[in-house]
């Protein structure tokens, strides 16, 4: 019941420390390197955008983010003279550039796809594991050793080994292009995480919690709601954080299966590039707004998500 | 309250059998405990009267009523465990109240019930802290105020004072035991500590290899050993054993271990010649210069008003406790002598107590 800590037998010197800081600091200034660069191509005219060398110092502007939100024709300039007064600063930017702002882009719903599709089969993924996760470690499962390792297995090739068949069954069962073909996909990669993590976490929770809430009058369904869920709740989050990175980076298969309704955001950002001209910054700002939610979500449950990270090498 | 019945429960794992055969009734309102090593089968029949784990044959009664497939929360009975089990993410009320809210008790009627029980157990200063910071002792209290608070037909512990410091335990053992008279449930309560088990107990079950030695009251268990285990389980340090080569009538009252006639209560069964052992405790054993039977000192430990003096005889090492004031040095050659009325006759082969005058009186066989 004891919390310990686990020190190092040896004190780290001043010496080491810093070095150990300067390690980390550089190594931190080259990871958000590139994300600062994508930030500010996404805060850049498309011209500084592309301009060499690069632009360090720039005026910046949002017409990549209005170039995301929106698709433009070209119009000529006599036209765009006859227009009346531009209502906004996204028109003003448009018509310097002999554009006429046509409507919304699809950015907006291709990221709500993301959003439902990746949180939806993060739920499902960790709803499905957490269950499973119990009845293995509380359960003498038949073959419980063989059922782990064939979850286990399911992961021992790059799902874009089975993408044909997949895409094939998909066309079939009529799950092309559907967020709920994506769901149940995303779920059956994660769940095989899930369900190995959590059951880690579950084994440590000792068995007399529940059979304490069962003789205090609660059933076994209610003593896993009521007393093993709270105490998992740290796995639960650090595996739901993996789960969500997962399904929201996911490329090849939201490439490959989704197209229209339910494309997600990664596969839609390239395309943007196309819509007239090399639009760096519109692909930037998409990347950078993309970037959020995870950031986000990181940001909250960055303490589980360490202790998700460090399971199995730091022990209660 | 209620009588808890044991018939012939036997409980097997996978090739293994933890509990064989047993049998015993601890009435209403007493303090039974089940007492022997780890491995022994204790825990695993405490689980079966908790019913956290179901018999592979036998039945349990609770009260007269047949519960032996029944669940955990349907038995009304409350379990305290070795490590406590207290809800991490509850605090100490919620804790308590925690076997209250799953039968649907309003929230007033909790409140009032837990604050009760918190006086009881002398702990309304603590019932709104987390139970993470709570001391040994303080957890004890918690745990037993989650058990009482129910009024259950009976509590069953599961070495409850295990994890606490000796100091602590002498404590808590008071306190059980108190708490006990006062609010007089049945108790079942298993332990490998003879002192907490001859200190608590109304009756006490000594168990070995799944299998019940004996049960009696601590003074029965203490001063009439059913079995040799029984008699080397119990006491500290244990009953003296002594080997011979013998046959009994019927009626004999004395004994003789090379030559040396010993007294011993008078033989109730006949027995044809073959190994029996003498038990003879240590604090029934002085020393008698007369006495045919002598050995050597190795040596003294004193212990203020007694001690435990180590003489190796011809037939083994034989531990007195004597008055501290006698002085006794190593290598002395001294005689011993027994207070007759309380030894004990063992079949060495079968471990089991031959039947003499020292059971005349007890209740249970």
């Amino acid at each position: 019941m004891s919390l310990t800590t686990a020190h190092s037998v040896v004190v780290p010197s001043q010496t080491s420390k810093r070095i150990a800081g300067t390690i980390v600091i550089l190594y931190a200034l080259i990871s958000i390197v590139p994300l600062l660069w994508i930030f500010a191509t996404s805060v850049k005219t498309p011209p500084d955008s592309i301009a060499y060398p690069p632009k360090i110092m720039f005026q910046p502007s949002v017409e990549g983010y209005c170039n995301l939100f929106t698709t433009r024709t070209r119009q000529t300039p006599e036209y765009i003279e006859s227009l009346p007064p531009a209502a906004n600063f996204c028109d003003e930017v448009a018509r310097k550039r002999n554009m006429v702002i046509a409507g919304p882009s699809n950015f907006v719903p291709r990221f709500v796809n993301s959003l439902v599709i990746a949180f939806g089969s993060t739920f499902c993924a960790v709803f499905l594991g957490t269950l499973a996760a119990y009845g293995f470690s509380r359960f003498k499962v038949p073959l419980a050793d063989d059922l782990l390792f064939f979850i286990l297995s399911t992961r021992m090739m790059p799902p874009i080994a089975v993408a044909i068949p997949i895409y094939l069954m998909y066309r079939e069962l009529g799950l092309s292009d559907s967020a709920l073909g994506m769901i149940l996909l995303y779920t059956a990669v994660n769940v095989s995480l899930a369900v190995w993590l959590l059951k880690g976490f579950i084994d440590e929770i000792p068995r007399e919690y529940e059979e304490a809430a069962m003789i205090d009058g609660y059933t076994r369904l209610q003593a896993f709601w009521k007393v093993v869920l709270p105490q998992a709740t740290t796995g639960i989050a650090a595996t739901a954080i993996f789960c969500l990175i997962f399904a929201w980076n996911e490329y090849a298969f939201a490439a490959l299966l989704t197209s229209g309704q339910a494309q997600t955001a990664p596969p839609f950002i390239p395309q943007i590039i196309g819509e007239g001209g090399q639009d760096w910054p519109a692909v930037a700002a998409g990347t950078t707004i993309f970037l959020v939610p995870i950031l986000v979500f990181t940001i909250l449950l960055r303490k589980q998500l360490l202790r998700g990270i460090t399971f199995g090498a730091v022990r209660k | 309250m209620a009588e808890i019945r044991v018939e012939n429960l036997r409980k097997e794992f996978s090739g293994f059998t933890a509990v064989q055969n047993s049998n015993f009734t601890v009435a209403d309102g007493e303090f039974f405990v089940m007492l022997g090593p780890s491995g022994c089968g204790k825990t695993t029949t405490l689980r079966m009267i908790a019913g956290l784990e179901l018999p592979t044959s036998g039945r349990i009664l609770l009260g007269g009523e047949d519960v032996s497939m029944k669940r955990a929360r349907e038995r009304d009975i409350a379990f305290v465990f070795q490590l406590f089990a207290l809800y991490p993410h509850m605090n100490v009320r919620k804790n308590i109240g925690f076997p209250l809210l799953s039968q649907g008790m309003a929230k007033g009627d909790i409140r009032r019930r837990v604050e009760e029980v918190a006086k009881l157990l002398r702990i309304d200063h603590i019932l709104d802290k987390p139970v993470s910071g709570l001391a040994g002792g303080d957890r004890q209290r918690v745990a037993l105020g989650r058990a009482i608070v129910r009024r259950p037909l009976c509590f069953l512990m599961d070495e409850p004072l295990g994890t606490l410091d000796a100091e602590f335990r002498d404590l808590m053992v008071h306190e059980l035991r108190e708490l006990h008279t006062r609010i007089g449930a049945t108790t079942v309560y298993v332990t490998h500590d003879q002192l907490e088990a001859m200190s608590m107990a109304d009756k006490i079950a000594v168990m070995n290899h799944g299998l019940i030695e004996q049960f009696g009251t601590p003074r029965e268990i203490y001063d009439r050993p059913r079995t040799m285990y029984v008699a080397n389980f119990m006491g500290s340090p244990p009953m003296n054993f002594l080997p011979f080569h013998a046959g009994l009538a019927v009626g004999d009252a004395e004994v003789s271990i090379r030559d040396t006639k010993i007294a011993v209560p008078a033989i109730r069964e006949a027995r044809a010649p073959g190994d029996l052992v003498l038990g003879v405790r240590p604090e029934h054993v002085r020393l008698d210069d007369g006495s045919g039977l002598r050995g050597s000192v190795l040596g003294a430990e004193y212990l203020g008003t007694t001690q435990i003096v180590v003489v190796a005889t011809a037939d083994g090492v034989v531990k007195a406790r004597i008055g501290a004031e006698q002085t006794v040095t190593a290598g002395e050659n001294v005689g011993l002598s027994f207070a007759s009325q309380h030894l004990s006759l063992f079949d060495e082969s079968s471990g089991l107590a031959v039947q003499t005058a020292l059971f005349d009186e007890v209740a249970y066989v």
